[in-house]
């Protein structure tokens, strides 16, 4: 999506209570066009990536769509949910969607050893191929460093794009130490495996070990010395006798790295940032909007999750306050006079001490019957009257929690805001719970596709 | 009390937060502790308001009763250079390695050796002694990869022992084996009352417990506050509406009628109250798992202003006071 700056008028103090975007992100739009072949989903850890991906998949599914989503590293009731409980890098249609529309899901979880395998297999000779996977070199390289993961993931991608089985793609990115990972690492790794230091590793396995030296030059010599020393001889040997037994492979990797990546820069691929309005996360997220702006990426939004709103934000988180000061004072008020030695709550059985009345603590009217006459009857009337007051006081400094809350989610976001006005930004509300099973991810997908979240029970929502 | 204390947690549970304040918790009556970063993130800085970290060690924070809190964050290549010019003396080769992509080779790509850079360089700072013989950091604490990445990483001096047999990685992977599996060090893992990190944790506990690691205790992080009690929380459920807009109204918060300002508050607070609820259920749920798991379980609270350096401080006291100095 084009770049366009707009004037940033959400960075507004009196837009408040809460979260006003410059532009508003349209999902079902983004989902439902054709152009569109995948949907890349990054973001820092924690803030609920995987969910998201699975959530805007079962949602294109269920418009019509025939969707694969590509997880990495799924939390198991999630994967469950979407019924791949295995880890086996092929694509599992999943079951229980709705598609009366015509969709279909699948997803699968990324074996990145698998998948490392797998290229292996099918650009060598099963000789040379069973030399490299045996390797003790390679199976380490394959099983996971840092890099590796981020590779395979587009690899993974670049396999499922080129089948040209779906119409949709959705890709979760790798819980990388940095959201950046993934798109340095594969050309890091392709660089490395058709660069300079290869050529030198492989100098001395392709003449012949040590009595090629003499060919080399005598920098070229101290520095397999040098990496010999500091690697320990048989290590050295591992590397080399890999690098020998990929050298056919070496120009793939760029290729497909190469590739993969303009796969990422053409139009139909989208970027959908994922953050959660805390600091560190939306950090994380301009940092990337701010990358993938430099590489050209196509960056179609921010979603923002676990968004707070409030029914009832025109109650200040001061006035709540004060308005629950005022019950608990009166409460105290009403145990300095009078009866109020009778009435017992929770919190002041202590101090007032039980009289003839054998009311439990509590006061809850019912354990009361037997008491019979009026005035304890009143009496039970106002415990329970307390009772309610200590409650509504609780809701009110719940409630000035989540004022708090609010504005501090909309300073945060403001703080983004400011910097890039651009990008459009769609919010999911807070949900209580985890998602584990399809309905709660077409909740995710209804409350993504929402211009505004949607609050539980309270009709008037952040309108 | 072991003097590596490492600090992981599930993306978001505020892992850099916890080992800063553990930190901070640990330098008090004199004591010095290090405050080490291996993810290259600059966390520590951003924590403690300051610059980003060069690859030094510095001093960043004065801990109550005088303590002091260095920090440093390690980078993979530096460190990389540090280790050949102090075991190989490599000068001009090293430089020339680097030159050649080995040092990005063996930093990015080469299997464990980054993590060994990184351990070791914690490592090493364990066992440093200064001119008297005493070590000189009392504890090191290290903000480490997140728990799923945290037992590969610390066990992988075993996968670099395994690959290379013999040789000089070989060597320093197993010293830097013996410090991370004996009680020197501490694995502590952070979760919050969620689902997701605490299974994460759970299973971070099995893997760090089946490569023999040493775990310490479970940090649950960002505990919100006790807000409405368990008499509260029954009555929510059977209170009248109505009730609870007479109590609204003569709060000071208008009318309590159909219609009336109190009166249309009911039902958005009675909402959050439900969620409140909900969550408190979720929690308890949850809490019981973490108890389930035998480890010392501590909890720190969700600071309502956000995370700065004050908040810094009072998650150190917390921490003392629970103990965990």
């Amino acid at each position: 999506m084009s770049r366009r700056p707009e004037p940033a008028q959400a960075h507004d103090p009196a837009a408040r209570h809460h979260l006003a975007p410059t532009r508003t992100l349209d999902i079902d739009p983004l989902i439902d066009d054709p152009d569109i072949r995948i949907v890349v989903c990054c973001g820092s850890g924690g803030v609920g990536k995987t969910t998201t991906a699975a959530a805007l998949g079962l949602r294109a599914a269920e418009r019509g769509r025939k969707v694969v989503v590509l997880t990495i590293d799924p939390a198991r009731r999630l994967a469950q949910s979407m019924g791949i409980d295995s880890l086996d890098n092929i694509p599992r249609r999943v079951k229980g969607i709705d598609d009366s529309a015509g969709g279909e899901l699948h997803a699968m979880m990324l074996d990145m050893k698998r998948t490392f395998d797998e290229i292996v297999e099918a650009h060598a000779d099963p000789e040379r191929a069973a030399a490299i996977l045996g390797n003790p070199f390679y199976q380490s390289l394959s099983a996971g460093f840092a890099g590796t993961q981020e590779y395979m993931a587009m690899e993974k991608l670049g396999q499922l794009r080129s089948r040209d089985e779906w119409d949709l793609i959705v890709v979760d990115t790798p819980p990388s130490r940095s959201a950046l990972d993934f798109l340095d690492a594969p050309k890091r790794l392709g660089s490395f495996l058709d660069g300079k230091l290869i050529r030198v590793l492989l100098a001395p396995a392709k003449v012949g070990g040590r009595a090629g030296m003499k060919f080399l030059n005598v920098g070229m010599s101290m520095m397999t010395g040098a990496l010999g020393k500091v690697l320990g001889g048989q290590l050295l040997k591992d590397v080399q006798t890999f690098v020998a037994a990929m050298d056919s492979m070496f120009g793939g990797f760029r290729t497909r790295a190469d590739a993969t990546y303009q796969l990422l820069q053409a139009p139909g691929t989208a970027f959908l940032v994922v953050a959660a309005p805390e600091r560190d996360a939306l950090r994380e997220a301009a940092y990337f909007v701010e990358r993938l702006a430099e590489e050209d990426m196509p960056l179609a939004g921010l979603v923002l999750n676990r968004v707070h709103g409030s029914g009832a934000d025109r109650l200040s988180a001061e006035r709540a306050l004060a308005a629950a000061e005022n019950l608990e004072d009166s409460r105290i008020v009403d145990q300095e006079n009078g009866k109020a030695g009778l009435r017992n709550s929770p919190d002041t059985y202590g101090s007032s001490d039980s009289s003839a009345q054998d009311v439990p603590d509590g006061g809850s009217p019912a354990t009361a019957d037997d008491t019979g006459a009026g005035d304890a009857e009143a009496d039970v009337k106002a415990a329970a009257e307390r009772s309610v007051d200590r409650l509504t006081a609780g809701l009110l400094r719940l409630h000035a929690e989540r004022m708090h809350l609010l504005s501090r989610e909309q300073r945060t976001r403001d703080r983004f805001t400011a910097l890039h006005p651009e990008v459009a930004v769609t919010e999911v509300a807070a949900l209580p719970g985890d998602v584990h099973d399809l309905a709660g991810l077409r909740d995710i997908g209804d409350r993504l596709a929402a211009h505004r979240p949607e609050l539980p029970g309270t009709p008037e929502a952040t309108a | 009390m072991s003097r590596l204390q490492v600090v992981s947690g599930k993306g978001g549970t505020g892992k850099t937060t916890v080992a800063a304040a553990l930190a901070l918790a640990l330098a008090t009556e004199g004591k010095r502790t290090l405050l080490v970063e291996v993810e290259g993130r600059q966390g520590i800085a951003q924590l403690f308001e300051t610059e980003a970290l060069p690859y030094e060690e510095r001093k960043i924070a004065i801990a109550p009763g005088g303590g002091e809190v260095y920090a440093l964050a390690i980078d993979p290549e530096l460190a990389l250079l540090d280790y050949l010019q102090m075991f190989y003396k490599l000068g001009s080769a090293g430089r020339a390695l680097r030159k050649l992509g080995a040092i990005d080779f063996a930093t990015t790509i080469a299997p464990g050796l980054r993590d060994v850079l990184l351990t070791g360089k914690a490592c090493e700072a364990v066992r440093r002694k200064d001119r008297d013989g005493r070590f000189a950091y009392d504890y090191v604490v290290m903000d480490a990869p997140p728990t799923g990445r945290i037992t590969r990483f610390l066990n992988v001096n075993d996968e670099v022992a395994g690959l290379a047999k013999i040789g000089p990685i070989h060597n320093q992977a197993q010293a830097v084996m013996r410090v991370l599996k004996s009680p020197e060090t501490a694995v502590h893992l952070v979760a919050l009352l969620e689902e997701m990190p605490v299974q994460e944790t759970a299973d971070g506990i099995s893997e760090l417990r089946a490569a023999r690691l040493p775990v310490g205790r479970v940090i649950v992080n960002m505990v919100r506050p006790r807000v409405l009690d368990t008499a509260d929380l029954e009555l929510l459920g059977a209170v009248p509406r109505s009730s609870v807009a007479r109590a609204l109204s003569s709060a000071g918060l208008g009318g309590a009628r159909r219609g009336g300002h109190a009166e249309r508050l009911v039902d958005p607070l009675l909402a959050q109250a439900e969620e409140y609820a909900e969550r408190h259920t979720l929690e308890a749920e949850q809490r019981a798992v973490l108890a389930d798991l035998g480890l010392p379980l501590h909890e720190l609270p969700l600071l309502t202003e956000g995370m700065d350096l004050a908040g810094l401080y009072e998650l150190a006291k917390e921490l003392r006071e629970q103990g965990v100095s």
